[in-house]
């Protein structure tokens, strides 16, 4: 029962983002509020019955219901209660369930809280969300239905794949689609305003805290990927140039970009036209990952799904809102009229600079994701596109990125003083000096790349403490002043400087990481004692263990410093019995920044094990980094000037009805 | 400044930043590409040593020797031809005789293939793309695999988790 009704949930929210995508524009056409009012009752009503049906799917896999075929491929009896959960999403149909339920949350969200939107624009923007909803919808009843029963159902399910069986899978996607799916709402408020053919700087008021939430999740979510990577996989990598990774990567940069954009926008009224392009081709690039992740196109690990109709699909889904987009945008972009004048040198120009460096940068990640895959296609051969490629392109654009931030937030808006604000920043390019220079001094001039890298990290987070001991003056005033100033700035200036430094800190981890990196790989036997960074590791000895549906051997590792014991180490090799297969967890002891890292690899018939035990020092900063712009981005959310509903529009002509 | 001049320096730079990233992509592509190839591949077209490039194929049965200091040597199979491949480290968890494997590395002097990188197939249900596309181009796949593969949809899906292949360095 709970199946069918979750499926029929699901296609009456169909039924309603049908309604919600045609009534409201004949609504705005006819100038009739009640109609256009439509979109606010069927897009909540779409969460409702997305909802049920999402939850539905969540009971299935708790009661362990077999006789559904996603349970079965995707559970077990045994599972633990969070992994049943988890492992909802932790499959095709389950991870598209959320996606839309997402997106019904977002729609549900500009429903319930714009109010006080100009009626045709909501019913606009409503009815555009409502176009992505049925698409996935349909997508998801034609092609992945999550409620299919089996005919015999078996007793026992399959199990969900191992290396998925952790808490990084409860919070990693949904947090990755909160980001991925929110983007959806600057995409509509994008086409909304091109099919009104109006767009001022309260739509980028609008715009610009849906963009930031979307953003602080994305940001967390590749983070939070990128470490469940690192301590799941036991050889301590934390990012692969993956096209899935890249996948993710994209609609980041573009939405950062789109941040900056809209700033101009809602501050000077300029780069409109900028600002919607950008709006289209972030929620494009997230569509575009869908698509890569979904459909099995690429040679990646992710991407499992091999059935072709799916990706067809969603091919199909692509080329129409993609297109359709774009060629509204060509048809409509040049009806928008420009704004505001501005110097170069001046805050637009430098955020003309950030979004130039960060689109191109996303465009290098989009080449190298995409030419292998157009070779294969075009030329029939393959070939992989991976770190060597994106250290030589996406690199130095990102260096130059961040040399070009600490400018931006000290320069005027209109026409800026640069020689003004390289005095002002004359303190923190003497500290990224010194760093350069501890750092070459301390690494006796072993990688030249590195300490200059280190340098850079240390500028761009001096730049931004500069920045707020400007605005507070805290060098020319007394304390207390400073103090009550401090107090008194915009928060969005204290989240400018918190995501900027987060810039800075995560550059710092990930040289140290990479360039410092030392890596002890050995067979141990019982007593014996590997030296690692100043640090002795003792294997005490192997122990078996039963685990709800594994089986896990753990090895015991005594770390000691100068004689000084430590802590007690204890990796292990998991097996699962279901799936045959096995999985390393490493374990990891954290030391400041810094972490000592071991995993298993086959033991000996002797009793030996191979083992690897890496150093990785200030590996943290590169995690540290991410969290900071994240709650940067939410410091700027929580300011007044952002807080969702506070601005009325300027002027009142736009509201052609009051919201109820 | 004129808006012409301020628009101009707008342009100007963009053309710049685009220039100077082509110039970048153009140099990556140069070197940093890994090819893909499978043995046959690799005799038919005498692959100069020290060139590095992916070899895939099947772990031939029987061929896989554990030396001192977690040395392994194997060969790699693909139905028609076979090439040893040496390797320092701990293979993958999901490492096995007759499953498919994907190595990156170069040939040395007497034609063994040195391996840095070993990734092994995720489980019994999936077969490294590269491979299963070159052994069907050759006629050797099996249709089991198809019907695993197709069978099993596995999860991950969602997770910019990178490489649960177990890659090993």
């Amino acid at each position: 029962m709970i199946a069918e009704s979750g499926h029929y949930a699901l296609v009456l929210a169909l039924g309603l983002a049908l309604i919600q995508s045609i009534v409201p524009l004949i609504g705005a056409r006819l100038h009739d509020a009640a109609l256009m009012n439509v979109s606010r009752s069927t897009a909540l009503a779409q969460l409702l019955f997305v909802g049920a049906s999402f939850v539905a799917l969540v009971m299935l896999h708790v009661n362990s219901d077999f006789s559904v075929a996603n349970v079965y491929e995707n559970s077990h009896s045994m599972k633990p209660l969070l992994y049943k959960i988890t492992g909802v999403w932790g499959n095709h149909e389950g991870s598209m369930l959320l996606w839309v339920s997402i997106l019904a949350l977002f729609g549900g969200l500009v429903a319930a809280f714009g109010n006080n939107l100009p009626l045709s624009l909501r019913a606009h923007v409503l009815a555009v969300q409502a176009w992505i909803a049925s698409a996935f919808y349909l997508f998801i009843l034609v092609t992945s239905n999550p409620f299919l029963r089996i005919a015999n159902p078996p007793i026992e399910g399959r199990d969900l794949n191992p290396v998925l069986q952790d808490i990084g899978l409860a919070v990693h996607p949904p947090m990755l689609y909160l980001g991925y799916v929110g983007f959806s709402i600057s995409f509509s408020f994008a086409i909304a305003a091109l099919m009104e053919g109006r767009i001022d700087a309260a739509w980028a008021r609008w715009v610009r805290p849906w963009t930031l939430v979307a953003w602080i999740f994305l940001t967390l979510g590749i983070a939070m990927g990128s470490y469940w990577a690192y301590y799941e996989l036991g050889w301590g990598g934390w990012w692969f140039w993956d096209p899935v990774e890249n996948a993710s990567l994209m609609p980041w940069l573009a939405g950062t970009a789109l941040l900056h954009s809209a700033l101009v926008m809602e501050k000077r009224n300029a780069l409109k036209v900028w600002t919607i392009l950008l709006s289209i081709l972030t929620f494009s690039l997230s569509l575009l990952g869908t698509f890569l992740v979904r459909s099995g196109v690429i040679t990646s690990v992710h991407a499992f799904a091999t059935d072709p109709t799916r990706g067809v699909f969603i091919l199909l889904i692509l080329c129409l809102f993609i297109g359709g987009s774009l060629s509204l945008f060509a048809g409509r972009a040049t009806s928008l009229k420009q704004g505001g004048l501005f110097a170069p040198i001046s805050r637009e120009g430098a955020l003309v600079l950030n979004n130039l460096l960060l689109t191109v940068a996303c465009a290098v990640v989009l080449f190298g994701t995409l030419y292998p895959l157009a070779m294969e296609m075009l030329a029939d051969f393959k070939m992989s596109v991976g770190a060597p490629f994106y250290n030589l392109t996406f690199a130095p654009l990102f260096a130059l990125l961040l040399l070009a931030v600490p400018f931006g937030p000290m320069l005027a808006w209109k026409r800026g003083d640069l020689l003004g604000v390289m005095q002002r920043l004359l303190a923190a390019g003497v500290a990224g000096l010194v760093a350069i220079a501890i750092a070459w001094g301390w690494a006796s001039g072993g990688a030249t790349l590195a300490p200059l890298a280190i340098g850079l990290g240390v500028f761009v987070i001096a730049g931004a403490i500069t920045d707020i001991v400007e605005r507070t003056g805290l060098a020319r005033v007394p304390f207390a002043t400073a103090l009550h100033r401090a107090r008194g700035l915009p928060r969005s200036a204290w989240g400018t400087a918190f995501a900027h430094a987060g810039l800075g800190v995560a550059l710092i981890g990930i040289v140290c990481e990479t360039t410092w990196n030392s890596e002890h790989i050995a067979t141990m036997k019982q007593n014996d004692v590997a030296h690692i960074a100043g640090y002795d590791v003792k294997l005490d000895g192997l122990f078996q263990r039963q685990g709800p549906n594994y089986r896990e051997m753990i090895a015991e590792f005594n770390v000691s410093r100068d004689g000084e014991k430590i802590s007690v180490m204890t990796p292990s090799k998991r097996s699962f019995t279901t799936r045959g297969s096995s999985t390393t967890e490493a374990a990891l002891l954290t030391r400041g920044a810094s972490q000592l890292y071991i995993s298993l690899g086959d033991a000996n018939a002797d009793g030996a094990i191979a083992v690897r035990i890496y150093h990785k020092p200030l590996v943290l900063l590169i995690w540290w980094g991410p969290v900071l712009m994240a709650f940067g981005g939410v410091l700027s959310l929580s300011d007044r000037r952002l807080r969702v509903g506070a601005p009325k529009p300027a002027r009142a002509k736009q509201r052609l009805q009051p919201a109820e | 400044m004129t808006r012409k001049q301020r628009r101009m320096t707008i342009i100007g730079g963009s053309l710049a930043v685009l220039a100077l990233a082509a110039a970048l992509v153009l140099n990556a592509l140069r070197d940093s590409i890994v090819f893909f190839s499978t043995p046959t591949m690799v005799a038919e077209k005498h692959v100069a040593p020290g060139k590095r490039f992916r070899l895939g194929g099947l772990v031939q049965p029987g061929s896989l020797q554990r030396g001192d200091n977690l040395a392994v040597t194997f060969e790699v199979a693909d139905g028609s031809a076979k090439l040893p491949v040496a390797y320092k480290g701990i293979l993958p968890d999901l490492f096995r005789e007759g499953q498919g494997v994907v190595a990156e590395g170069a040939l040395d002097a007497n034609g063994v293939f040195k391996a840095d990188t070993v990734l092994a197939k995720h489980d019994e249900t999936y077969m490294p793309k590269d491979v299963a596309d070159a052994l069907k181009k050759q006629g050797h796949w099996k249709d089991d695999y198809g019907a695993q593969a197709s069978g099993g949809t596995k999860p991950a899906a969602t997770t910019a988790q990178g490489n649960p292949q177990g890659a090993v360095r």
